[in-house]
This record gives C-alpha cells, structure tokens and sequence, in this order.
C-alpha cells in the first residue's frame, strides 16, 4: 500500500534533481510562475476597483475562493500538469515503454515527471489565501476548519480527474491535446468566481457535468456561512470529498477504457 | 517459452481528409511458431512487415485479433504486468533511460520498479559494469552518452532484472564495428552463459550471422521462413558467383552451366551451381582471362531470394 | 514583394496543417468567452457603464479579445529563439533574404488564418448568445487596418523578446515576463478602460494596447474622426520603432554569433 507511494517519491525526486541542475533557469522559471499567476487576481482587483461587490461577493469573500481555487489548481498542476506533454508521448511511441513494465500505465505516466516551478503559482496562491484569512472574519469552528483543510486535497483530486480524463483524449487523436485545456485551464479560471454569476446552464453543467463547481464554490459557502443565491440544497457544501472520489473513479474508469483501445486499436 | 499458433492483428486504418473510408490491414495473418528456452532467435522482414507487431503482441502491448499466444506460460494481454517482470525489451531507436540523470541513477529507479532485492541487484550490476565497461560513464548523464554507451546502458538496464526473456528491437543501429562486435559478444554470453531466451529483431544481417542459431523471416504479415540458418543457406544460397576480369571488354560469355548476371567493362559476373572447378575450365577455354574470384552469397542475397521465394 | 507572398503561404500553410488543433483551440476560446463574459457581465449587474463601456461593448470586447488571442499571437512565441539556440540562424544570415523581413512575412501569413479558421467560430457562437456592439462600416475598415498593425506591433515585440536568445541560453524566464506583461497590458485579461486611472495611463503609454486594446475600442467605435486617425498612427510609430529596435538587436546579436564563431 506504502510501496506504490515510496516509489512515486522516488521517480518524481529524480525529475525535480535533474530539474534543479538548471539552477538559475529554474528561479526564474519558479518567478516567472509566481509573476503570471498574479495577473489572474490584478484581474479581481481591476474588477473590485469598478464595483463594491461582485454578485453577492466582497473582494475578500472572492478572493478566499480565488486563493483556494489557485492553490488546488497549483498543486495539481506541480504533480500532474505534464500530461499536457502525453500527446507528444504518444507520438513518440514512448507511452508503450511504460506497458512492458510491471507497474500500471496511469501511476506510471503521473509519476513520470513533477513540474516544480509550478510552485511560483501555488505561494502566489497562499499569498492571497493569507489576504483573504485576515480580511473577512470567518466564524470558525472545527466542522469549518476541517471543511478548509479537506478542500484543497478534493479540489486537486477533482482538477486531476479532469486532468486524466483530458488526457485520455491523446489515444484516440494526437492533435486534439489542446482540446482538454479548455476544461484544465478553464476549470481553473471558472473555479476563481463565484458559480453564480455565470448563466444557468453553465452553472449547471459546472456542477453536474464537470463538477468543478465542488472545487471551491460550495466548500467556500459552508466556510464563509452564505447562501447559494440560487437556492441549490445545503447538502451540496459537504459534498466535495464525495464528488472528488467519484470523479477520480470516473477518471481511471475511462483511462482503463481509452488504454484497452490503444492496445486493440494498434500502438 | 514462447508459443504462438495462428496469431493475427488487423487494424482499421482510414484513409483520405475528410471521408474517412475504412481500409482493414492485415499487419500479422496466422502467424505460428515456438520458441524454446535458451534459443537466440533472429526476426527479420522488410519494413511493415509486421515485425513490431508481432513483438507489440509478445509483450503484451498490444491485443491480438485472432489466435493464441503464451509468453513464458503466460497470456500477455491479460497478464501484462506479471509478465513485464520477467521479460527485458529494448527497443534501439527509444530511450528507456532517463534523459538527464546520470545512468547509474536509471538504474536504480528500475531496480526499485522491478522489485529487485539490493543484494541481486548489486550483484547483476556488478557483472554488467565488467563485462559491458559501464565505470567510465556510469556517472554521466544519459543525454550525454555517446550512442555505443547508451546501447550498453540500455542492455544492462533491460536485464537487470534477471528475465528470462529479452526482446531486442534493432540493438546495434547506428553503432560502429567495434561496438556491435562488443554487443554481439554480449548478447552470445548471456544466451549462452546465464540461458537468457533474445528474440532479435534486427535488420543488420553481420547480427544474424554472427548471433542466430534460427531464423524466422516475415513479410506481409506472413512467416516466409523458420529455421536454422545453415538449412537456409543450402535452400537458397545454393547459386555461387564467378566474377572474371577478361583481357578486355567483350560481350557476355556464353558458358554452359553458367548464367552471366552483369556485365561491368572487362569484368563479367557469372552466376553458376555446383563445383567452380569444372565452370573454370571452360570458362578459361573460351576468353581470355586476367583474373577471377569466387564469391558465396552472403545473407542480404539470400533474405532477396526468399522474399521473392517464400518457403512456407 | 513576391518572395513576401511565398513566404506569408508559408506561414499560412504552417498553422493550417493542423486542422484538428485549430478545432481544438477554438472551443477553448469558445469556452473561455462565455466565462469572460459572464464574469464581467456580473459588473454591470448595478451599473450601466464602467469605463466608457457599457453591458454590450463589454461583451463584445470579451469575443473579440478571444477572437483575436491567436490572430496577434499574444501567448509565447519561440520560433526565432530556437533557430538561434540551435545555430541554424547562422544559416539565415549568411542568405540575402533579412530575418526581421522573413519573420513579418511569415505572420502577416499566418494572422489571416488565425483570424479566420480561430476567430471568427468563437465570435459568431458570442453573437448568437449575447447581444454585441457592431461597427459602421468605416469602423469595419479601420478594424482591419487596426488588427493588421496590431499584428506587426505583435510581432515587433516577440521578435525583439526572442532576439535575448543571442544572449541567454534558456529564455523562459524572458518570455514569461514578456507574456505576463503582454497579456495584461494589451487589455487581454480585463479591458484597459477597466483599469485605475494611473494604470490605464501608464498601459496607454506602452505598445502593448497597440496589440489588442486598440482594435478593440476601433471596433466598438470608441474613436472617430481625427481620434480613430490617432491611435492608428499611434500603432504605426509602435510597428516602427519595435521593428526598428529589433533590428539593432539582430545586429548586435549578429555581430556576438560572429566574435564567437557560431
């Protein structure tokens, strides 16, 4: 059970090692992380500069949800964010290297590399949490604090769900790789904004259908004790753990699936 | 060890931009054949003729469509990770190392995806560092090695893990004579030495040569040939030269027994059967001769007959 | 002039090789649209007007910006830095034909694509959702004008950001700063009008409004007469003097590759 982990550490602490050798283009790659993440949330200031509340939202409130959204995003992106690559894997033929080891195909392509100056994005992200913490004043008790500390861990096993299942797409069609970052990067940028601005059927499919509006949205109203201005059940803001594990088993559902092609289908 | 009967993997293959039509290829029809344990078996065919298919379907890479196929008495498709552990791939043209750690670093990642125990694995590692000179570059990173001291990187890394079978996609491609010379020696201790099963798909026919104790040869999907190597040679390598360099150029000699198969200024070649004593005699007879050598069919001349010959 | 053409086929033929990857792009620009719109429409929620624009322009600057994003390239472009990594700009330079020259053939080949087979799907999807801001058709003309200089201030700049490739190794660090600073102040994260004052001024005082934040505001019919004559002489000096810079760092760049014997 341990094993499997252990070892992960070690393929992924060989990756950031030869990563580090570059030493300076790392910094500045680490910097230049932080500094393009940051131009997301001068995109709330800007926004916050010309209204005094967004929906039913504060800057503060906003930003809360902006932080986690980030944070979670982050994270994802440092352990699995390179599977914006495995449709050049594909081409290579790399992929059927990894099928004639003893090891699963899905925890073999993940612990293939960890992208460490993602980083930059994730401080950036703290940054703005530890803003967000000391402006509003949460009425905080355990079932909040535990609701804080299981979100992000959920909201990275929800943006890896989608993650996977993006990238799934590279076995049927090499060029479509692109395609998935409308729902990895665009899920990002949704999950920074309250889900109730955007028009109904969006909202929903946020929910239903690409769940990332579990990310944050719903956490964050149990967090901030507010109410889903369009009436959606209380149940749904502990919800979250559920959904992502839901999600996580869709997602190795449908790689198992999309592997069994490309092993019928021809390498 | 291996055991394949009637195997076969077509695929669906569309061609034109915009309607697709559906074009079914045979890459491998009813493909048959065992090997035993210890054998160090050679697979040669043009390209597409479906030898990475094959191979893709040995290692469980691929799914057949038809037929059976057990792999060290397993089924690979269904058991693809028990098999991974006891069979080493290396394909010549991918890396399998990991690009900018130094080789001894691989090493140790796969040793710890294979399970291997430390006190075998120093061991294994310690006969490959002799035998193959890994201590010069053990320490460099991969992307700095020369193309020879990837190959032996890459062979040490597919059998460190003891298997029994090694499966070798064109291994020396790309190297220099000394280096294939030191791979072929190589790959002769552990068939030999240690009983590791090569399957050897190779285009490089000194490999065969020098390697091969059987040779399976396919071409369009289909086996053209199973056997032992000197069976081939008497099959189609029966016809021998005669090149003879007259005094000067003169139209192509006409010799009983013998057939002139190219005509180059005053040197003719010509192709004949049997013993060359009688053929020279005659040949002496009717032209002037300054000089003649005998020259035997080497390997690429015979794998040209059988594709235009096919045995089975 | 017809070397130009056979080079800007070429870089229209580049992007138009990967039919699947433009599709591809264009439901991401798609799906980036009516986030963008939603989220800015949420402003107007208690009032009519924010910056000079109201609901409508707002919108319609959200679909323009995500129809124009490829057209004037405002993400990461590498192409010049990599032939300088790699030395075949060696080859480039010993042939008559000037890189600079070459590289704004190219684009000015590849924009039209961009703007056609990437631009125009997402708009009309914007279109037929949301209630949008249409030119006069004098307005029309000065758009085309205005992306097609935008495009060369464009490239302009990512010509001179790729030329630090004669200096540095790795420009990744380069080019995420000038991306990062790019994406803001050309307007394309929020609309300039939305900035602060002092900002908008010091964004209004770069070229990087040039590349998006001007066509825009064409189109939306923000200038007219002798202010729509304005910004696009404005987006000629830019065009000029970013070509012009880099000209002198291909000189200075050219003149380093030859003290080393690259």
């Amino acid at each position: 059970m341990v094993e499997p982990f252990v070892l992960w550490r070690r393929l992924v602490g060989a990756q950031i090692r030869s990563q580090l050798q570059y030493r300076a283009s790392f910094v500045l790659d680490l910097a230049g992380s932080f500094l393009i993440s940051f131009v997301d949330f001068l995109a709330v200031l800007v926004i916050f500069h010309n209204v005094p509340r967004l929906g039913e939202w504060s800057v503060e409130e906003v930003a809360f949800l902006y932080a986690l959204s980030s944070i979670s995003f982050a994270v994802t992106d440092l352990a699995i964010g390179h599977l914006d690559q495995f449709p050049q894997k594909i081409r290579d033929g790399n992929f059927d290297i990894l099928l004639v080891r003893p090891r699963g195909s899905l925890y073999q392509v993940i612990a293939s590399d960890f992208q460490l100056r993602r980083l930059g994005k994730a401080a950036q992200g703290l940054l703005v949490l530890g803003y967000a913490l000391a402006a509003l004043h949460v009425d905080w008790d355990p079932g909040r604090v535990a609701m804080l500390v299981v979100m992000i861990p959920a909201g990275v096993v929800l943006f890896s769900s989608v993650w996977v299942i993006g990238a799934c797409l590279s076995f049927w069609t090499t060029d479509g790789g692109e395609f998935t970052n409308a729902f990895t990067y665009g899920g990002a940028f949704m999950a920074q904004y309250p889900i109730d601005i955007y028009g109904t059927w969006l909202r929903r499919f946020l929910c239903y259908i690409v769940p990332l509006g579990f990310v944050c949205y719903f956490p964050a109203l149990y967090i901030l004790d507010k109410r889903d201005p369009l009436g959606l059940p209380r149940f749904l803001e502990f919800s979250s753990p559920f959904v992502a594990l839901l999600a996580a088993l869709v997602a190795g559902t449908i790689w198992r699936g999309a592997v069994r092609h490309y092993r019928s289908a021809g390498g | 060890m291996i055991d394949v009967e009637h195997l076969s993997k077509s695929f669906v293959v569309r061609r034109g931009k915009l309607r697709r039509q559906r074009h079914v290829v045979d890459a491998v029809a009813d493909l048959s054949f065992r090997v035993e344990r210890g054998e160090l078996l050679g697979y040669l065919g043009p390209n597409g003729a479906g030898k990475s298919t094959t191979i893709k379907m040995l290692t469980g890479i691929l799914v057949p469509s038809s037929g059976r196929v057990t792999v060290a008495g397993l089924d690979p498709s269904r058991r693809r990770i028990e098999l991974a552990r006891r069979i080493g791939a290396m394909f010549g043209q991918r890396v399998q190392l990991w690009w900018d750690l130094p080789l001894i670093d691989s090493f140790e990642l796969l040793r710890h995806i294979y399970k291997v125990p430390a006190d075998r694995y120093q061991a294994s590692l310690a006969r490959f560092r002799e035998v193959l000179d890994l201590d010069p570059f053990l320490h460099t990173p991969v992307r700095q090695l020369s193309l020879g001291q990837r190959i032996r990187g890459e062979l040490t890394a597919s059998l460190l893990h003891e298997p029994e079978l090694l499966f070798l996609d064109e291994p020396t491609i790309g190297l220099d004579v000394v280096a294939k010379q030191r791979v072929r020696d190589f790959l002769v201790e552990i068939n030999r030495e240690r009983g590791v099963t090569v399957l050897l798909t190779t285009h490089d026919l000194g490999d065969i040569e020098r390697l091969c104790d059987r040779l399976l040869v396919i071409d369009h999907g289909r086996l053209i040939w199973d056997g032992r190597i000197p069976d081939l040679k008497e099959r189609y390598g029966a016809d021998r030269m005669l090149i003879v360099d007259l005094e000067r150029p003169a139209p192509p000699l006409e010799i009983e027994g013998a057939t002139v198969e190219r005509v180059d200024g005053p040197r003719q070649w010509l192709r004949f059967r049997g013993p060359a004593a009688e053929l020279t005699a005659r040949v002496a007879a009717s032209a002037r001769l300054v000089d003649l050598q005998i020259a035997e069919p080497d390997i690429e001349e015979i794998v040209r007959r059988i594709y235009s010959n096919p045995a089975i | 002039m017809r070397l130009d053409w056979e080079i800007a086929k070429r870089g229209w033929r580049r992007y138009a090789a990967y039919p699947w990857a433009t599709a591809a792009g264009v439901f991401t620009n798609t799906v980036f649209g009516f986030l963008q719109a939603y989220i800015l429409l949420a402003l107007f929620e208690h009032r009519s007007d924010v910056g000079g624009y109201d609901a409508a322009d707002t919108v319609t600057y959200v679909w323009l910006a995500q129809a124009l994003i490829m057209t004037v390239y405002i993400f990461g472009w590498q192409e010049l830095a990599l032939r300088i990594r790699d030395g075949s700009i060696a080859t480039d330079l010993s042939r008559p034909l000037d890189p600079q020259r070459y590289w704004l053939a190219f684009d000015l080949g590849r924009a039209p694509y961009h703007f056609v087979f990437r631009g125009l799907l997402p708009f009309l999807v914007g279109g037929l959702v949301f209630e949008l801001h249409y030119p006069t058709p004098l307005d029309l003309a000065a758009f085309i004008a205005s992306v097609t200089l935008a495009v060369v201030v464009s490239l302009g700049f990512r010509f001179l950001y790729n030329s630090s490739a004669f200096w540095l190794l790795d420009i990744r660090g380069v080019m995420t700063v000038a991306i990062t600073v790019n994406l803001f102040l050309s307007g394309m994260v929020m609309p300039i009008s939305f900035f602060p004052d002092w900002l908008r001024t010091v964004a209004h005082a770069l070229p990087f409004a040039a590349i998006l934040q001007t066509p825009v505001d064409v189109w939306l019919g923000k200038h007219d007469g002798w202010g729509l004559a304005g910004v696009l002489a404005l987006q000629v000096f830019w065009a000029f003097l970013l070509l012009g810079l880099g000209r002198l760092t291909l000189r200075a760049g050219t003149r380093r590759l030859e003290v080393q014997g690259g």
